[in-house]
């Protein structure tokens, strides 16, 4: 097995000293923002982006990778102790998490969800490790009207199924795809919406957007409600060690949990938010203790924290070898490869396999530092969130506002990153998802470009979208995921009954 | 060390400035005499960036001096050539990498700045294209593929780079050697070669267009044929006709070079290019060439000169002819 071969000489990469030290760098960094509300993992490698442009490529990935993971660790801590989700992938958790730390079980709690986590994130990356290879082989055969049916698939289902409002997701969706066609258009060479600005020729830096949407935005944001919350943080009383009985009630939701993340993670309607609200629900119809449900079910932490480790590392899928990214995180780390001249897509097991199976590799070694990092530090952890928010969010900005004025020297993509800012803070008070926005920015420009490529080759013809098994396909699943939402309601209707229930809606939407 | 190297360049030089003093007058610029600023106009990672970095090490070996790196990027290079034509006037210490792709930039970005107002130093590395089709074409040979591009222009897709850059002005020359009218070619632009590449392997298009480099491993692992390569001769350790020999009439190379600033004076520019020369014959900059696979394309002076207004004229045509510039 070739597959063994590559993956031994990851680790023999991933294990030397400066690797490691990076992805425990990483790890750190991630659980601490993946601990503090309002910052995530996608603003976190947004802002880090320009200070690690002369590190070397495999060094910086490990480091994100370690960043989104230390982030899906971390966010577990707040909604189980704090009732607010770390990020949005952890929203889940809160239901069940805060319960059991309000009965004072918080240790057991925090215990199943790192314990789970490190499960979940070694065996969705063995599943990486087989089907990411395979599927790179099979991307070969991608054209242009096929990457645009997958795109239209990728689109449809985070409008459809991501976000309490359809129309709130489009319209973030819409903003981002505003922003992403500024710029000399790569298929005719013109430029768009640039309005004579030589600084906006080469189109805004999904950095740019993402730190003006995710950091100055929700320092807008958090600064305007500054007044009117107040926190409470429950205290780690308990052992975090877990009984008997709660390791035989976790263990079967957290391969549940890996099970259903990796692939959801996989598909183009990625993200990790939708396979922690499955979980739940799935963990919640399996349960053999429906009287515990809402006062603290211990299965009700496990699946979910689970299934969105799994999620990220089914989220790597795509983006390796279509060059697709999923989520506004995949989106942030697609352009992290893309600074070093590396292209995500069917070539890059090829051409750069060494940095692709050290990454593999170091995603096993980071699971196993976080479930170090996490279990016995917790309590050093909780200390974060006593930071007082104005020295936090003004740090924040202080380090986006340098980042992103030394990635080009322009003083252009400083003013814009406000402008943006300040568009991220109405966005918020608004209620308008953010994610979809760093997604649009990234996945609609794509399918538009496909979309011309395709009719580009075929002369015009638009039938290529149908003749091709592949792109018919996919688009005929797009108009599943579309449809999919309202057939509980469509069936009430149909069956006579009066009912409350409208879409099907899954998470928040906000990934950050 | 530096400074004791410095100091008998300075000998050196005061020695040869004192024996050619009745045949010279104006060859007793000293230079370098403070730190030199490279500026590469295009975020790190890239050819111009390796390029100026590769000088940063080699220059800072002959000359003794600091020699530092930034980076301006956007744009095709033309962000970095206005900013450099604002600020570097008549100073022979700043110094910028360019190349050919700049040359399409500047045109079909319509850009306030162009290559005239610095001061053109040395042709420093060149890269041939090649025209690649997957290893299931139907296509054996350059003659075959011309053929039916002549038949049915817009039939044949070519897929390649970003447009108006080098591989589609390259696929705009072909075209019109060949008789076809350049608006009727299907170019499919893609944001990199590396793009390109998967795309040429899915089958999506007929040919592909890049750097000899983007392709080697492919036409190596047999899944992709090298028709033809863009170089006057064939390359070395490349089994390719030149489109000449295929009966194409064009050569096209992909250069880089180093431009000094505005309004230099002619005894400042002639001790520019003699700090180049002696760059180029470096230990470290022969390193350079070989660890980076770079073909040497040394030109200095008038020659390269020549070699750029050429350029200009002939790629500017090409850009109006494929309708990227009106």
């Amino acid at each position: 097995m070739e597959v063994f071969n590559y993956l031994l000489g990851g680790f023999a990469n991933a294990l030397t000293p400066q690797y490691l030290l990076l992805a425990a760098i990483g790890v750190t960094i991630g659980t601490a923002v993946g601990v503090l509300p309002g910052i995530g993992p996608a603003l976190t490698v947004a802002l880090l982006l320009p200070l690690t442009y002369s590190f070397d490529p495999a060094g910086a990935l490990i480091m994100f990778a370690g960043i989104y993971y230390g982030g899906m660790y971390g966010g577990s801590t707040t909604s189980i102790l704090l009732n607010t989700p770390g990020e949005s992938a952890s929203v889940a958790t809160t239901f069940e998490g805060f319960a059991m730390a309000k009965s004072g079980r918080a240790g057991p709690a925090l215990a199943t969800a790192a314990i789970g986590s490190f499960v979940a994130g070694t065996l969705s990356t063995m599943l990486l490790t087989f089907v990411a290879p395979l599927l790179a082989r099979v991307a070969l055969l991608f054209q242009p009207a096929d990457y645009f049916a997958l795109t239209v698939l990728a689109f449809v289902s985070v409008t459809a199924l991501v976000g309490s409002s359809l129309i709130r997701g489009m319209i973030s969706l819409f903003i981002g795809l505003f922003f992403g066609l500024i710029g000399i258009d790569v298929l005719s060479g013109q430029a768009r919406l640039t309005f004579g600005v030589v600084e906006l020729l080469d189109g805004i830096d999904v950095v740019v957007v993402a730190v003006g949407l995710f950091a100055v935005g929700e320092a807008l944001y958090v600064a305007s409600q500054l007044r009117h919350s107040k926190e409470e943080i429950l205290d780690v009383r308990s052992s975090v060690w877990m009984n008997r009985e709660e390791w035989r009630r976790s263990w079967p939701a957290w391969l549940r949990g890996a099970l259903i993340g990796f692939p959801l993670g996989a598909l183009p309607a990625g993200g990790a938010e939708i396979p922690t609200f499955l979980s739940y629900t799935l963990e919640k119809r399996l349960s053999k203790h429906k009287d515990e449900w809402g006062r603290g079910a211990i299965e009700g932490v496990a699946g979910p924290e689970a299934a969105n480790n799994a999620a990220f590392s089914g989220v790597l899928v795509p983006l390796l070898t279509l060059g697709l990214p999923t989520s506004a995180t995949a989106a942030i780390l697609l352009a992290a490869f893309q600074i070093y001249n590396l292209q995500p897509g069917p070539l890059l097991f090829q051409k750069s396999p060494d940095l692709v199976w050290t990454l593999i590799a170091s995603l096993y070694i980071g699971n196993v530092m976080l479930l170090i990092l996490n279990l016995p530090l917790i309590r050093m952890w909780v200390k974060i969130l006593t930071i007082p928010r104005p020295l936090l969010y003004s740090g924040i900005l202080v380090f986006g506002t340098l980042g992103v004025y030394s990635m080009a020297n322009s003083f252009v993509d400083v003013l814009l990153m406000y402008a943006i800012g300040v568009i991220g803070f109405f966005m918020r008070r608004f209620q308008l998802p953010v994610g979809p926005a760093i997604l649009g920015l990234i996945l609609l420009p794509l399918a538009e470009a496909q979309f011309r490529r395709a009719l580009a080759i075929s002369q015009g013809d638009l039938s290529v979208f149908v003749t091709r098994p592949l792109s018919l396909g996919l688009l005929l699943a797009a108009l599943a995921a579309l449809v999919l939402p309202y057939l509980p309601a469509l069936a009430a209707r149909l069956t006579g009954k009066r009912t409350s229930a409208g879409r099907l809606v899954f998470g928040k939407g906000d990934e950050d | 060390m530096r400074r004791f190297i410095t100091y008998l360049l300075m000998l050196a030089m005061l020695i040869s400035a004192c024996g050619n003093q009745t045949a010279s007058t104006s060859q007793t610029v000293q230079y370098p005499t403070e730190p030199i600023n490279i500026m590469a106009p295009a975020s790190p990672g890239g050819g111009w960036d390796s390029t100026a970095r590769a000088m940063q090490a080699a220059l800072s070996a002959t000359t003794g001096q600091t020699v530092q790196v930034y980076n301006v990027s956007g744009a095709g290079g033309t962000i970095g050539l206005a900013q450099f034509v604002n600020e570097a006037k008549g100073k022979p210490h700043e110094l910028m990498v360019g190349g050919l792709v700049m040359v399409g930039a500047i045109q079909t970005n319509k850009a306030p700045v162009n290559l005239s107002q610095v001061t053109p130093i040395a042709l420093l590395t060149a890269e041939a294209e090649a025209i690649v089709v997957p290893a299931d074409s139907k296509y054996q040979t350059m003659q075959e593929l011309i053929a039916d591009f002549k038949a049915n222009p817009t039939a044949i897709t070519w897929g390649g780079g970003s447009a108006g850059g080098t591989d589609h002005i390259l696929v705009g020359l072909i075209a019109k050697a060949a008789g076809v009218a350049p608006n009727q070619v299907n170019y499919i632009a893609y944001s990199g070669g590396g793009e390109a590449t998967a795309a040429i392997l899915s089958g999506a298009v007929t040919a592909g267009v890049s750097g000899v480099s983007e392709f080697a491993e492919q036409v190596a692992a047999g899944t992709m044929r090298m028709l033809a390569v863009s170089s006057e001769e064939r390359l070395e350790g490349v089994n390719a006709p030149t489109l000449k020999e295929a009966g194409v009439d064009v050569a096209l190379m992909n250069w880089r070079a180093v431009f000094g600033a505005p309004n230099l004076t002619a005894e400042q520019r002639a001790a520019v290019i003699a700090a180049i020369e002696k760059m180029h014959g470096s230990k470290e900059w022969q390193e350079a060439l070989a660890k980076n696979g770079w073909r040497d394309f040394f030109r200095t002076g008038d020659e390269f000169n020549t070699f750029l207004q050429n350029e200009i004229t002939r790629i500017e045509g090409v850009l109006r002819d494929l309708g990227l510039v009106q």
